[in-house]
């Protein structure tokens, strides 16, 4: 559990300064290893030394160190952060120096992990904080924020109080039967309040695949016939946008070219025109490969030529996205109409040319409408951000739909009241808390029982 | 003198262990203040209800005395929630408190190697952390191997009514002053708790004929598993219903500066379920009113039990809040309601076996340990009996889990979560309720009461037919079937025709269906008493339910089949937060289970534990 951990603390290829950061007993011993300058061993905390890294007397980068002690640091452990300045590849070359010397490279989460470990931050506020670190855009920032406010606490919070009462209700109805005054809850009750909550918990998890859309991106496929104008359109996007992230090939298994932010949500556009032209393969593969980027595509474009009657293939293809959200765009509409669609009873066709911007503003407010951008905008996000809450929140709504059962088989209701507990309890865990004393407490605070 | 276990108290804690101990061959000393109050019942006449009456059960199951003696001696007795599920039914009884406390005594009287003697226990003898027996308030000394202390509310017991603080037990007896004195001294931590008891009513000078009237069960029924029933339905005693009201708010909000709780006068903790009328009136001020039951004590004299209207006023204010009740308006009080305020020790120092971590060889059980209730007491005295004999046959302790008994919930808490109020059983607090029913305690634990040697082999045998016969109907209800050709007589269930062949078992899962009902129906000709009936019929009807409770039993199973060594050091774990790691050493807990649930320890807490306890093993 402690060994020294390290791994780059900022994004690649963003900014002028990578950061890298290390947490762990050796944190300092193995800076200062590579690090040429003060010996770091002796420095006070919270104190930041200049220097170079070097390996064999060859100076890999120019640096800042920043030297924090335990407890006062994130982690609750030495924590070492290295400023480096010679962008990525000595950034890399930093990490794989701290890799040599004893250094284990940090898995995604693990310095919040070991915050939350170390009893620094809880469990909320652990998830927001790494969110917040990965966000990217101003959106996902705005539902990481809410996140470390609590407000996700504060709704599973309402939804338990909501059952509490019931449960505690319940309880006491078997406790203390002789009491004639205490209301005795009825399966009417359960009716009536059941289906609320389940409503709440549904919302929750439609914001989760909302919120999940702002943290991963939209993946955008431009599929269509060769020669059709996919490149054309995807330098018309890319170009369009000076807010462009660097394509960095390889670093995810689909062919991402570019991405681009649309209202400050992530576009993540996949091409799979440039691939077939450079292998210069018979038309039929382009075909094969555009299938294969349907699969992971929440979006398709599929290209059309304005100038061209509509071939098998372009129907083979409008056949093969009849299951997914598709725009139609008719590219070359500033050349003559040989295309018609009338017989095909198509939704969502933009048209479009390369040479204005007409064409590609309605083609994005398509998108924007889509995927519902405002609502997605106008929301509170006070929402879940990860994929713990979000199991434990669908986990809850499984046992709910079982309860739903039990209620119309009209069970007895300590019986149904079970279920209810287990709901209560499994809320409980995404806000770290679950305690039966909770329980009694309510039961003997809002009922007036007992000898 | 020689004695191998003395047990210090003859209350229901008391007379459970000194039975459970002598009955397994071991010399044994009962040392009470006084021989009349011997299973005395100072506070309700009743016993059982919710939860509490399936401890009951579980006594009797493992070969203790409280539920044939509560059979031989009620005036009623009532199911619970029978409107409810299997889960939460429970028998409660109205006792007869001379006929319980005289019934107990002969038992205690015809025992072998029980001995009785009255003193007033001030001090333990104790040498290396391991307790020698007990010296009683004259000086005298007497040798044990073992100590089990059960003083229930003895401990340097103060009465309060109104500004009056007197040192005294219940019914005026003498508390035993330096005890608690002299443990903390030994190195115990001891905490003061507090309860209470309502007035007691003379019977003749109520009117009863415009109250509720509360009339016992018209089915016969008992409590144990090996005697019939010893009543006679039309013989049973009514209890009584009536209500405060407005008046008697106001008689209690003039005069709650009097009170020893509202007037500061009390120090201890008093529990949440037994709130006084006082706190009922201040805390839920917008109820107009509050019920109170009128319970008959006995028939051997005439005092009625106002439960509900526990006090500390004194008495003038007492008389005049009495007097506001309807029924009540010219009733005499026999007994004034009191508090008593008692010494109690910490739980937490206290191992799942009831032994002491502190000083070896002393067990403590009932009310010293910060429980309350009759039931909650003997259950803890019959495991205290039980595991110091164990103790003294060097065999390991008995201890229930939490999945399998009450008394496994009761005791759990205790040790792993301590208590600062008296404890009292409630279903809430067991989480596996659907396994820890009043119908199956014999199926749950009469083995074990075999094992340790308080069934005998008759009641054994007895116990292996319920289970062999349970075992041949349900493959009865298994392996027969019904086609579409019965649905004449399927009709005759009130149920909707079957269109494919149904077993008999999985028709009796239909609503509405009763196994007794399906039997006569069909013109079965299988005869089976009422209890594997409803056996079979429970676990047939609530198989699923029961099934998704024994899976979440299992993943507690494994949590507690992880073990931690007795003398763990908690030092070499680090990333533990400093609240668990305290807790942790405080309250040592034997398995990652019992460490879960301790209060204040988080799930990040126990994953670091865990992973370090499999390391640990395998170095």
């Amino acid at each position: 559990m402690n060994d020294t951990i390290a791994s780059i603390a900022t994004s690649l290829g963003v900014g002028a300064i990578s950061i890298i950061r290390v947490s762990g007993t050796e944190a300092i011993k193995i800076v200062n290893k590579i690090f040429k300058g003060k010996d770091l061993k002796k420095v006070a905390s919270h104190t930041i030394h200049y220097g170079h890294i070097i390996n064999n007397e060859e100076i890999i980068d120019e640096v800042l160190v920043s030297v924090m002690k335990k407890p006062k640091t994130y982690t609750m452990e030495d924590v070492v952060e290295i400023n480096c300045h010679g962008g990525i590849a000595s950034t890399n070359k930093v990490l794989e120096l701290l890799l040599l010397n004893g250094c284990r490279l940090a898995s995604p989460g693990e310095f919040t992990k070991r915050a939350f470990l170390n009893g620094r931050i809880d469990l909320i506020e652990a998830e927001a904080v790494s969110d917040l670190i990965n966000s990217e855009t101003d959106l996902e920032r705005k539902v990481a924020i809410n996140g470390l406010e609590g407000n996700l606490s504060k709704l599973i919070k309402d939804i338990r109080n909501n059952l509490l009462n019931i449960i505690s209700n319940i309880e006491v109805n078997i406790d203390y039967p002789e009491y004639q005054d205490i209301y005795e809850v009825t399966l009417e009750d359960l009716k009536k309040q059941v289906p609320n909550i389940k409503i709440k918990l549904e919302k929750l998890v439609m914001d989760y695949e909302n919120t999940k859309l702002l943290h991963k991106g939209i993946n955008v496929a431009i599929i269509g016939r060769p020669n059709v104008g996919k490149s054309s359109l995807l330098n018309k996007l890319l170009d369009e946008n000076k807010a462009i992230v660097t394509n960095i090939p390889g670093t995810t298994r689909d062919i991402v070219e570019g991405t681009i932010y649309l209202d400050g949500i992530k576009l993540n556009i996949i091409d799979t025109a440039g691939i077939r032209e450079t292998n210069d393969v018979v038309e039929s593969i382009g075909v094969s490969k555009s299938l294969k980027a349907l699969k992971n595509a929440n979006l398709i474009l599929l290209l059309l030529n304005n100038n061209e009657e509509i071939t098998n293939e372009d129907k083979d293809l409008i056949s093969k996205t009849n299951d997914k959200t598709t725009i139609i765009v008719i590219n070359k509409n500033d050349l003559n109409t040989k295309l018609d669609l009338t017989t095909l009873n198509l939704e969502n066709v933009v048209s479009i040319n390369t040479i204005d911007n007409q064409g590609i503003d309605s083609l994005k407010n398509k998108i924007k409408e889509l995927f519902n951008f405002d609502m997605i905008n106008n929301s509170d996000f006070t929402y879940i951000t990860n994929l713990r809450q979000i199991t434990k929140i669908k986990e809850a709504l499984n046992i709910l739909n079982e309860l739903e059962i039990g209620i119309n088989q009209e069970q007895d209701l300590d019986i149904l009241e079970m279920d209810l507990k287990d709901i209560w309890n499994t809320l409980g865990l995404i806000i770290g808390e679950s305690y039966d004393e909770e329980l009694l407490d309510d039961l003997f605070k809002n009922f007036c029982v007992g000898k | 003198m020689n004695y191998d276990i003395i047990v210090v108290g003859g209350g229901h804690a008391g007379c459970e262990a000194s039975l459970a101990a002598s009955r397994l061959g071991h010399r044994t000393l009962l040392v009470t203040g006084n021989i009349k109050n011997i299973a005395d019942m100072p506070c309700n006449p009743s016993i059982g209800g919710p939860a509490k009456g399936i401890l009951v059960r579980e006594i009797d199951a493992l070969g203790g005395e409280m539920g044939i003696n509560t059979d031989k001696s009620h005036i009623q007795l009532k199911m619970l929630n029978t409107k409810k599920g299997p889960a939460v039914r429970a028998l409660r009884a109205q006792a007869d408190k001379v006929t319980y406390a005289n019934n107990m005594l002969e038992t205690l009287k015809r025992q072998e190697n029980l001995e009785i003697k009255e003193a007033i226990v001030d001090d333990l003898v104790v040498e290396n952390g391991k307790v020698l027996g007990i010296k009683s308030e004259n000086g005298e000394t007497i040798n044990s191997k073992i100590v089990i202390l059960t003083t229930g509310t003895y401990l340097k017991a103060d009465v309060l009514v109104g500004d009056k603080r007197t040192s005294s037990g219940p019914h005026g007896e003498k508390p035993a002053k330096n005890l608690s004195d002299n443990l903390r001294k030994l190195g115990l931590t001891i905490q003061r708790l507090k309860t209470g008891t309502p007035p007691r009513i003379e019977r003749s000078s109520i009117d009863f004929s415009e109250l509720e009237r509360e009339d016992g069960d018209d089915i016969l029924r008992t409590f144990s598993y090996d005697i019939n029933p010893l009543y006679k339905i039309e013989e049973q005693v009514p209890c009584y219903l009536t209500y405060t009201n407005l008046k008697t708010h106001e008689i209690i909000n003039e005069n709650l500066n009097k009170s020893s709780m509202y007037g500061g006068y009390v120090t201890g903790i008093g529990p949440r379920y037994c709130p006084s009328i006082e706190d009922k009136v201040v805390k839920f001020h917008d109820k107009e009113r509050h019920q109170l039951f009128l319970e008959p004590e006995s028939l051997s004299y005439d005092d009625i039990y106002l439960q509900g209207f526990s006090t500390s006023m004194p008495n003038d204010v007492q008389e005049k809040m009495v007097h506001s009740l309807k029924g009540l308006e010219n009733a005499k009080i026999l007994k004034y309601a009191y508090a008593i305020e008692y010494d109690a020790i910490d739980p937490l120092e206290m191992k799942p076996s009831l032994e002491n971590k502190i000083i070896e060889n002393l067990f403590t059980a009932g009310q010293i340990n910060g429980t309350s209730g009759y039931e909650e007491a003997a259950a803890q005295g019959l495991m205290a009996g039980i595991n110091a004999s164990l103790k003294l046959q060097e065999k390991e302790p008995l201890i229930l889990k939490r999945n399998e008994a009450y008394i496994g919930v009761l005791i759990d808490d205790l040790v792993t979560k301590g208590t600062n109020e008296p404890y009292r059983m409630l279903t809430s607090r067991a989480e596996y309720r659907l396994l820890l029913r009043h119908d199956n305690a014999d199926i749950r634990l009469r083995e074990y009461g075999y094992q340790v040697g308080l069934i005998d082999d008759k009641r054994y045998q007895n116990f292996q037919n319920k289970l062999h016969d349970i075992e041949e109907l349900t493959n009865y209800l298994k392996n027969n079937k019904l086609t579409t050709k019965d649905n004449k007589v399927i009709e005759n269930l009130d149920t909707s025709p079957i269109l494919d062949g149904i077993t008999y078992y999985d028709l009796l899962k239909r609503p509405g269906i009763t196994l007794e009902k399906l039997l006569t129906t069909l013109n079965l000709n299988l005869y089976y008493n009422k209890e594997v009936l409803e056996q079979v019929e429970i676990s047939i009807k609530y198989e699923g339910y029961i099934r998704k409770s024994l899976i979440d039993a299992n993943r507690l199973k494994q949590l507690e089949s992880i073990e931690i060594p007795e003398d763990f050091d908690y030092s070499l774990v680090q990333n533990i937060a400093t609240e668990a790691r305290q807790k942790f050493l405080k309250i040592r807990p034997r398995t990652l289970g019992q460490a879960s649930r301790i209060s204040g320890v988080n799930p990040s807490d126990i994953a670091v534990l865990s992973v370090f306890l499999k390391r640990y093993k395998h170095d």
